[in-house]
């Protein structure tokens, strides 16, 4: 058995520290690992949705649902200008553009809370209500997550946080925005656009 | 000062959240023209508050709400400045080793909570009718004891992967400390809703949570769903961790084939965690909306309304496929590091190369993966779609290859090694023979034909008791053994440890055969009572005896730790002959582990190798002699 190299005490902890492009790198490997996570949950409801409600679907109010799906759309857009103005130093269009973001996402849940939620279908409407609230209701915990997120960098970045060279928490709230409309498009056709509506 | 311990604020926060969301909830409601007190809205809101206010508390939130405010955050390392050293490991600290040692000592601690549980319903059982407690009591009893145990197995699951994933890839710590730190805290309220749920009126589902009946049963149906989803979201930051910590901080030289067999174990785990956890949260979240505000999503019953909108009626068995979704692959979350254990210690005590180390490697991956598709084999008498009973048959059986492979591999090891039998050998022997039971009995519950008949039978109690021993609780047993002088920097009582084996061991094997045995011959699960006509009154009491044994046993095991850790023997760096990195620096093990980055060179368990190094545990060439990779010889 070869003999075990004395142990030296480093003389600084310095080295403890990841270098900033290090832990850029684990915190986008995390964020994404995160990502695969809630996709199984966002799977869970979409699986839920087909099993109880088959091929059948509830009348719901196809404007309103179009509507809602442009405004979350078109806020995607100004949030990738957003992370584009930071990288190329442009704070006041940064800031800009995020509060339109933030403002269309607000747009967006006005619009699922205080008018499809105010429809004629109920929470407790057999599985027609319990389906459509529950996915709607979890995509807009998710949406409202993501306002709060906005609204934290707009205020940091107000202040001076962020550079063109180092913008994580700009890059994390872009793609948490991306990734809760990304479940919309999967959410808005399963919940207004599949199956049939059947008339009594 | 008691307030300086992290634990203690914590409750002090829990219960002021709690009141708090409680009265915000009861003014919500008479806002709303409500009765302002409302049992289930009032309670439930109060535990999801008071759990925030227990992690405020504690100050895992701290650095987060600084950085939300754009405050500087520097890293803190080492004991809290000013205070005793134990006391970090009572508050938020963010080395690895200590929230490896909190989820391991918080593990041991429910493990006696759950099993004390158990012995009280196994009393009962001695007798048929009923002695010493009602129905409703033994059900909830059946219940927390099934779900404190699953959360024990969890917290030693985290403590072992904590622990020593960073120390056995050359990490310097986790990829992200504080998240490490809010994973271990966020299921400690977790754990206490759960308790409380005992006090609350129970649960009579068991720990499996089925609708119809956990829609209708007591408040403390809520409390175990809130407990639960708080320690499923310390599963799944921590898998988020472990993946990526893993993946990007493995120290130069460590590809993929040459890391200890162990991490292979510990990323195969957190795959399962990191993905399926979400289901049980959603399942359980499903049930918990369904009684605060009638969103049928299990309810056969239609409203007129609902009826008018020609709406499909809510069906239970989603629930179940939701649910299982998640709680058979939790099983391969409790086996799967165990086993891994197993790999990593038989070639140390046998003194020879592990046999197959891809096989094993890849086999673990596959259990995971294949362990995605047998969820439905729960429900083969459940009702469920006819069709899907053969292909989930299948793949139940497909486990057994991945499985059968680990088995042959540590046969292989230990054929003609050179054994030597310390408590963490006997052990790992022990949990062999154990997990061989739960193996063997296990096709016959897969396979539609016989299930139909062992469906819901102490046989089935018996299987997954073999299974939870051989492929968790055993090897966890041998791991703390193994490790202990690492992490005090003392040896445990090797008699003590042997007198642990003799009694738990074989304590177990009467235990579980016995279950199995009774199931055969009539005994039902979860059933306070039985018919002394079955005969089986017997294999009760043996099988009581037989638990007494084992909680025996375990109060040895801790009062072995408890004295071995202050007046134990100074152990020496590599006990064992370990060529493993992290027996190759001191015990215990310095605040920062290594002292500069290590270089691997070789292969991981090239025991009785002559000449080979795993580890150059000084690359830079500053000591003489080079490659410390230890145990290169036969001997020890």
């Amino acid at each position: 058995m070869s003999v075990a190299t004395p142990y030296v005490e480093p003389a600084h902890h310095e080295h403890h520290e990841l270098p900033y492009s290090e832990q850029l790198r684990n915190n986008r490997l995390g964020l994404w690992l995160f990502f695969t996570s809630e996709a199984f949950m966002f799977i869970g409801l979409l699986s839920s949705r087909f099993y109880l409600w088959g091929n059948t679907r509830p009348d719901l109010d196809q404007t309103l649902g179009l509507i809602v799906t442009s405004v979350l759309l078109v806020s995607s857009f100004f949030m990738n200008r957003a992370e584009t103005a930071i990288a190329h130093d442009d704070r006041p269009e940064f800031l800009r553009s995020l509060l339109i973001t933030a403002a269309l996402g607000i747009a967006f849940l006005v619009g699922v809370v205080g008018f499809e939620w105010q429809g004629h279908i109920g929470p407790s409407d057999g599985a027609y209500g319990a389906v459509l609230f529950g996915m709607t209701g979890m995509h807009a915990l998710h949406v409202v997550s993501g306002v709060i997120f906005i609204l934290i960098v707009w205020n940091n970045g107000r202040k001076g946080s962020f550079s063109a060279e180092r913008h994580w928490g700009v890059e994390a709230c872009a793609i948490w925005w991306h990734y809760v409309d990304l479940v919309w498009v999967f959410f808005y056709p399963a919940l207004y656009l599949m199956g049939h509506v059947v008339h009594g | 000062m008691i307030l300086s311990l992290g634990l203690v604020r914590g409750v002090i926060g829990m219960i002021i959240g709690a009141i708090l969301g409680m009265a915000v909830t009861m003014l919500i409601r008479i806002g709303m023209g409500l009765a302002a007190w409302g049992m289930e809205p009032v309670s439930v809101v109060g535990a999801l508050v008071g759990s925030i206010g227990f992690l405020l508390g504690v100050g895992v939130l701290t650095d987060w709400i600084k950085w939300m405010q754009g405050k500087p955050t520097p890293m803190r390392h080492g004991p809290p400045e000013g205070k005793p050293a134990w006391t970090r490991y009572f508050g938020t600290d963010y080395n690895h080793k200590v929230i490896g040692i909190q989820y391991t000592v918080t593990g041991i601690a429910l493990l006696f909570v759950a099993g004390t549980l158990a012995l009280t319903f196994r009393l009962e059982l001695v007798q048929p009718e009923l002695q010493y407690i009602d129905t409703n009591t033994f059900n909830t009893f059946v219940g927390a004891h099934g779900i404190v145990m699953i959360g024990a197995i969890l917290m030693g699951v985290g403590g072992l992967m904590n622990y020593l994933v960073p120390l056995m890839i050359g990490a310097s710590d986790m990829a992200f400390p504080r998240l490490n730190a809010f994973g271990y805290w966020v299921a400690v309220p977790g754990a206490l809703l759960i308790v409380t749920g005992i006090f609350v009126g129970g649960w009579d589902t068991g720990w499996t949570g089925y609708p119809p009946l956990s829609a209708r049963a007591p408040l403390g149906v809520q409390m175990f769903f809130l407990g639960v989803y708080l320690i499923g979201l310390s599963s799944i930051v921590g898998s988020v961790n472990l993946l990526t910590t893993v993946t990007r901080m493995r120290t130069p030289g460590m590809s993929l084939f040459r890391m200890p067999i162990f991490v292979w174990a510990a990323v195969a785990t957190s795959i399962i965690q990191l993905t399926a956890t979400q289901l049980i949260g959603l399942s359980f979240l499903m049930v918990l909306i369904q009684r605060l505000l009638g969103m049928g999503f299990f309810d056969p019953n239609l409203t007129e309304h609902a009826i008018e909108l020609n709406s499909p009626p809510g069906n239970v068995i989603l629930f179940q496929h939701l649910f299982w979704f998640y709680s058979h692959p939790a099983v391969y979350v409790f086996i799967l590091p165990g086993l891994g254990i197993i790999s990593e210690l038989l070639p140390v005590f046998c003194r020879k190369p592990l046999f197959g180390y891809k096989w094993i490697a890849l086999s673990s991956i596959t259990i995971a993966l294949v362990g995605f598709l047998v969820w439905a084999h729960h429900m083969f008498a459940a009702g469920m779609e006819d069709y899907l009973r053969v292909p989930f048959m299948f793949a139940t059986l497909l486990v057994a290859v991945p499985t059968g492979v680990k088995f042959f591999s540590w046969t292989g090891t230990l054929w003609r090694g050179k054994i030597t039998l310390e408590t963490p050998m006997l052990f790992v022997l022990g949990s062999i023979s154990v997990f061989l039971i739960g193996g063997l009995t296990g096709p016959p519950n897969g396979t539609v034909s016989t299930d139909l008949f062992l469906h819901d039978t102490y046989w089935i109690v018996g299987h997954f008791h073999a299974t939870m021993f051989g492929g968790f609780f055993f090897p966890f047993i041998a791991a703390v053994y193994y490790w202990f002088p690492k992490v005090t920097g003392r040896m445990y009582d090797e008699r003590l440890g042997k007198i642990h084996f003799w009694i738990s061991v074989p304590g177990f094997w009467v235990q579980s055969l016995t279950q199995a045995y009774i199931g055969l011959h009539g005994m039902r699960r979860r059933i306070a009572d039985y018919d002394p006509a079955l005969g089986i009154q017997t294999g009760h009491v043996l099988i009581t005896i037989a638990g007494f044994a084992i909680g025996i046993s375990m109060i040895i095991f801790v009062y072995n730790l408890v004295v071995s850790a202050r007046r134990g023997e100074v152990a020496v760096a590599n006990p064992w002959g370990s060529r493993s990195p992290e027996f190759q620096i001191p015990s215990p093990i310095p605040e920062h582990s290594y002292a500069q980055p290590f270089v691997v060179v070789g292969e991981p368990y090239d025991y009785a190798l002559p000449g080979s190094t795993y580890v150059n545990m000084n690359p830079a060439g500053l000591a003489a002699g080079g490659g410390g990779g230890g145990g290169g010889g036969g001997g020890k």
